[in-house]
């Protein structure tokens, strides 16, 4: 007897709960603006699950970097003006962005889609002087199999470097998006998600040029 | 109009000059370690792991200052507190490994001679 008295208050209230929870969503613009706050921090959260993927890399690197097996070192490999110059083209990369993210808050689609083309140009002009970075060090037998240090190298900038082919890919998507639908509120929260992942692939790249080249032609 | 208002609310999005300033001050943080290293600047090795690093981190925070727009207040604080959170992780994960590490390739000294006399033999 007593444990049905009990029950029968507690579905009560849950289902007033229920039914608040329903009459909450039917708010079309609170809706509209949770989902909006929502997407972006969800984001951000995945950046900062990445920041953790590339600080394990960086770890990995800090541990094994000095360990060449007899093989070639950093400053056999290294060629640290090609690697200022692709530093120049990510940082620019950045700033352009950052004008593209400035004419999409004034609505201006033609001055953001020439701006995100700027971006995307100093993005694949990075990619390229890695690639030839890469074939220069796999031609010189410099392969992730060289040596621990040559492993975690690859694994390192390699994944950063997969990282700026996504973004450049996603870049391309929604320059087609925006020709397509216009600056419509979804395109632009999709390119203030990629303006937050283009700036913190530049960030990581500012700990990839300081630890990985810069310290390690000098240990 | 809805989602002007949101923008302003979570994220402010910087101007031309905040870009511009944020650009200036990453040139010379990326200009001097490179100029350091290229130029072969004849300090001690110390003095320039320190300029490198310590540069580096200086820029990592222009650039979250600047580029990503962190601020203590948005979204709540989730972004600022998420962000701390990551960054002493971060730490214990790099300091952590480095410190064992590098004590437990001290004590594997002599196993790492063994190697060395072994490769000599063949």
């Amino acid at each position: 007897m007593t444990t049905v008295d009990t029950n029968a208050p507690a579905t009560a209230t849950s289902d007033v709960d229920y039914d608040f929870h329903v009459f909450e969503d039917a708010h079309a613009h609170d809706e509209e603006h949770a989902h909006e706050t929502g997407t972006m921090l969800g984001f951000w959260l995945y950046l900062m699950s990445d920041c953790l993927l590339f600080g394990i890399l960086f770890a990995v690197h800090a541990v094994l970097g000095q360990n060449y097996a007899a093989g070639p070192s950093p400053a056999d490999l290294f060629e640290i003006d090609k690697i200022a110059l692709a530093t120049g083209f990510l940082l620019l990369s950045s700033i352009t962005y950052g004008f593209a993210a400035i004419n999409m808050q004034q609505n201006n689609a033609r001055g953001m889609t020439l701006w995100l083309i700027v971006t995307l140009g100093f993005g694949l002009g990075f990619l390229y002087l890695e690639y030839l970075e890469f074939a220069h060090l796999w031609h010189l037998g410099a392969t992730p199999m060289a040596s621990a240090f040559l492993s975690s190298f690859w694994i390192l900038v390699g994944t950063h470097g997969l990282h700026v082919t996504a973004g450049s890919i996603w870049l391309v998507v929604l320059l087609v998006q925006v020709r397509m639908h216009g600056l419509t509120p979804e395109n632009k929260r999709r390119i203030m998600c990629l303006s937050l992942f283009w700036h913190f692939l530049d960030l990581i790249w500012i700990g990839v040029f300081s630890f990985v080249y810069l310290a390690g032609v000098l240990l | 109009m809805s989602v002007e208002t949101d923008h302003h609310d979570g994220h402010s999005h910087g101007s031309y000059k905040s870009y511009i300033i944020g650009f200036l001050l990453s040139v010379v943080l990326t200009a001097v370690p490179f100029y350091v290293v290229m130029a072969e600047v004849e300090i001690s090795l110390i003095w320039a792991l320190a300029i490198i690093f310590g540069l580096g981190a200086v820029q990592i925070l222009v650039h979250v200052h600047y580029f990503l727009h962190v601020s203590v207040g948005a979204e709540d604080g989730w972004q600022f507190m998420s962000l701390l959170f990551t960054a002493i992780v971060l730490v214990i994960i790099l300091a952590g490994s480095i410190w064992v590490m590098f004590h437990l390739h001290e004590n594997m000294m002599p196993a790492h001679d063994t190697i060395e006399r072994v490769r000599q033999l063949q």
